[in-house]
């Protein structure tokens, strides 16, 4: 593949992985929640196979697709189907405001680059110069999952994280290894298998998957 | 050879696989057995790998004197879990708490529970070691939601949450290491492999390295129950079922921990001593504060032992931090120590709770003369855990501050202390009433009618079991010296 090409095909993927976690914090619509998480998902298998096309490695290509079948397909529709028939579909007012959240989104941005110089310093290539935006991910990650109040959006908030620092892997080093990787991949399914069990039980017990109902365990 | 590494990993397995086909009635006791061959292949184990580290399955497993000991710890509590968890759910299914198909589930998940704390110890990679303390978390999350109460689920949600999302800074942290390791020129297949990432140290970037460290003791103190990350442990501890929560505050905290131990060979190597402690000095007092002040209000006794969890573990961290060899060697004597009575504590209040409907303190008064045997055993435990002698913790914490004050630490070993004494006052305040008083019930939530607490003869013998073993070891450590001497070396650096 051609060196510029490259880079353009890199920096697009890393712009619209980026881009789908900025609109996660604009959205309040649930559905749209997780159709912009798989659309995360398939930017960070593209990522994926761009990064194996460039080094001729069929394998990391394989390892790319099977990441887009988990995180672009999988994932959401078992998110998707965690939706209730009717009722809330929409985030109740969060606990920072829309403004607010892509304000702080920048700022987290700004730690990310500041967070991740040594990895640049350490091996200056176009993938590790976009290892910010896989932190920038990360850190916007947990900020849903602190901030929103609907069970569904923290499980997006967790997987939000997932997403940023499996595209860290492949940035830095083209992936841990495979047995890791696959392990990783199914303690994520199975975590949001129980999430979506546990879901279905608040509901049961609570009436709604409001988080703002989970105080009474305190001291 | 490498049978004795896959055993502890597959027993547990096959205890599973037979609950799940024949069901809990049936099954009840298989628990306990896995758990006996679990604490056999340890001391099989110790006895061999003390003069080498040996391998498994192609060097998927390692074992050295570390791992025969964590192994041992495993064994120990889950035995101790196993031999009262009939009892113990005899009575939930009798007062209708639960069905057949969640005994069954119980049986299930509890075993494959201990067979992932088993793989975390064996493995020979960060990443397998991760992947396995990712499914405890999975494995627990429907045990810690068994009674599906509000509170139940509630606890069951955030202890889901909350440590997939802390244990994710931890893999964060492993993709730092694996790039560092790589840039080291460790070969890519050993690149997470403790041995060669231990080899390798000195050429690890130091300005990577910080970053990595840094999240990997942030993510795996999540799972250790160490500040900042502890908020799930009192809700989690406190609302699963007695035997699960002796497992999780007995073993699954030291598991944790035990990778944080493994961490701080490499680091120390890399970057020096100093940036480790720090760290670690930090967490462990920021545990012991929030230890201190939370247990001052406790109402509830299952959230005061869990409170007394996150003490524990920061004093493990403390040890840690100081890092000479008797140190370490009284960290992994408190490792042991702590599991046995910790678990021995969280069994008998249990029975309480099951005796009385609720874990309030003030719903339990004069428990010694309603029940002198769980009574006694409550009592023995608390004070085994509040430091005191004959028991083990007393030597191995008295061994932490010795260590502490002549490694030029006598400031943090004096916070310490103090920080010490107030969980003492609190925990003698809030369980001397429950334990002695009057057996006549008053008060708000009090019981109205006359309760006794009297175990089935299996679960008592656990509790006697685990204070003997306790206290056996606070007269003398000696069948183990050889053991906590050799596993202390591994920790300081020296395989």
């Amino acid at each position: 593949m051609n060196e510029s090409l490259y880079v353009q095909l890199l920096d697009l993927a890393c712009g619209a992985f980026v881009l789908a976690a900025v609109l996660v914090l604009w959205r309040r619509d649930l559905g749209a929640i997780v159709r912009l998480f798989a659309a995360q998902g398939f930017a960070l298998a593209a990522l994926v196979v761009v990064l194996g096309a460039h080094d001729s490695d069929a394998g990391l290509v394989a390892v790319g697709v099977a990441v887009g079948v988990l995180r672009a397909v999988v994932l959401p529709l078992l998110l998707r189907r965690a939706l209730p028939a009717g009722g809330e579909a929409r985030e109740t007012e969060p606990l920072v405001n829309v403004a607010a959240s892509l304000l702080v989104a920048a700022l987290l941005a700004l730690l990310a680059y500041a967070v991740t110089r040594p990895v640049v310093a350490l091996e200056p290539s176009p993938a590790t110069h976009a290892a910010p935006v896989a932190l920038t991910v990360v850190l916007i990650g947990f900020f849903v999952l602190a901030t929103r109040r609907r069970a569904l959006a923290q499980v997006v908030g967790f997987l939000l994280v997932d997403n940023g620092i499996t595209a860290l892997a492949f940035l830095t080093t083209s992936g841990v290894p495979l047995v890791v990787e696959l392990g990783v991949s199914l303690d994520l399914l199975l975590a949001v298998l129980v999430l979506r069990v546990l879901t279905a039980r608040m509901r049961a017990a609570f009436g709604g998957t409001d988080l703002d109902d989970l105080q009474e365990l305190r001291d | 050879m490498g049978v004795l590494l896959v055993v502890p990993i597959v027993l547990p397995l096959l205890a599973a696989g037979a609950c799940a086909v024949f069901g809990w009635r049936f099954t009840a006791w298989t628990g306990a057995v896995a758990a006996a061959g679990v604490l056999g292949a340890g001391v099989a184990l110790a006895t061999r790998v003390m003069s080498r580290p040996r391998t498994g399955l192609d060097g998927f497993l390692r074992a050295d004197a570390l791992t025969a000991y964590m192994l041992i710890v495993i064994g120990a509590v889950a035995l101790l879990a196993a031999l009262a968890s009939p009892a113990y759910l005899a009575a939930e299914r009798a007062a209708d708490h639960v069905t057949d198909a969640d005994l069954r589930r119980y049986g299930v998940l509890g075993q494959a529970f201990v067979a992932a704390m088993a793989l975390a110890v064996l493995a020979s990679s960060l990443g397998v070691l991760w992947i396995a303390v990712e499914a405890t978390t999975v494995l627990t999350a429907f045990l810690v939601g068994f009674r599906r109460t509000r509170n139940a689920t509630e606890a069951a949600w955030k202890y889901v949450v909350i440590c997939s999302a802390g244990i994710a800074l931890a893999f964060l942290g492993i993709v730092l290491l694996n790039f560092a390791a790589r840039h080291a020129h460790v070969p890519a297949s050993g690149a997470l492999d403790w041995a060669s990432l231990a080899g390798h140290a000195g050429g690890l970037d130091p300005g990577v390295m910080r970053i990595a460290v840094a999240l990997l003791v942030l993510g795996f103190g999540t799972k250790a129950g160490l500040a900042p990350m502890h908020a799930w442990l009192p809700d989690a501890h406190s609302q699963a079922p007695a035997p699960v929560s002796a497992l999780m505050s007995g073993v699954l905290l030291s598991v944790a921990f035990y990778a944080v131990l493994r961490v701080r060979v490499i680091a120390d190597a890399a970057l020096g001593t100093g940036f480790m402690r720090t760290v670690l000095l930090i967490v462990a007092l920021a545990s012991l504060l929030v230890a201190a002040a939370l247990l001052l209000a406790q109402r509830d006794y299952k959230r005061l032992l869990a409170y007394s969890s996150i003490e524990h573990m920061g004093l493990l961290a403390l040890g840690t931090a100081i890092g000479t060899p008797l140190a370490l060697s009284a960290v992994l004597l408190h490792v042991l120590g702590h599991g046995l009575v910790k678990s021995v504590a969280f069994l008998a209040s249990g029975f309480v709770q099951q005796a009385f409907g609720s874990s309030r303190v003030d719903a339990v008064r004069g428990l010694l003369a309603r029940g002198p045997l769980v009574g006694g055993c409550l009592g023995a435990a608390l004070l085994a855990l509040l430091g005191f002698p004959p028991f083990s913790l007393f030597a191995s914490e008295l061994g932490i501050f010795r260590a502490g004050f002549s490694a030029g630490l006598g400031w943090a070993a004096g916070a310490a202390l103090a920080l010490l004494a107030a969980v003492l006052a609190a925990v003698a305040a809030r369980t001397g009433r429950m334990l002695l008083g009057a057996p006549a019930p008053s008060g708000p939530g009090a019981v109205a009618f006359p309760v006794t607490v009297r175990p089935a003869a299996s679960a008592a013998f656990a509790l006697l079991l685990g204070l003997a073993a306790c206290a056996a070891l606070g007269v003398t450590a000696w069948p183990l010296q050889p053991l906590l001497d050799h596993a202390a070396a591994v920790l300081g650096g020296r395989p």
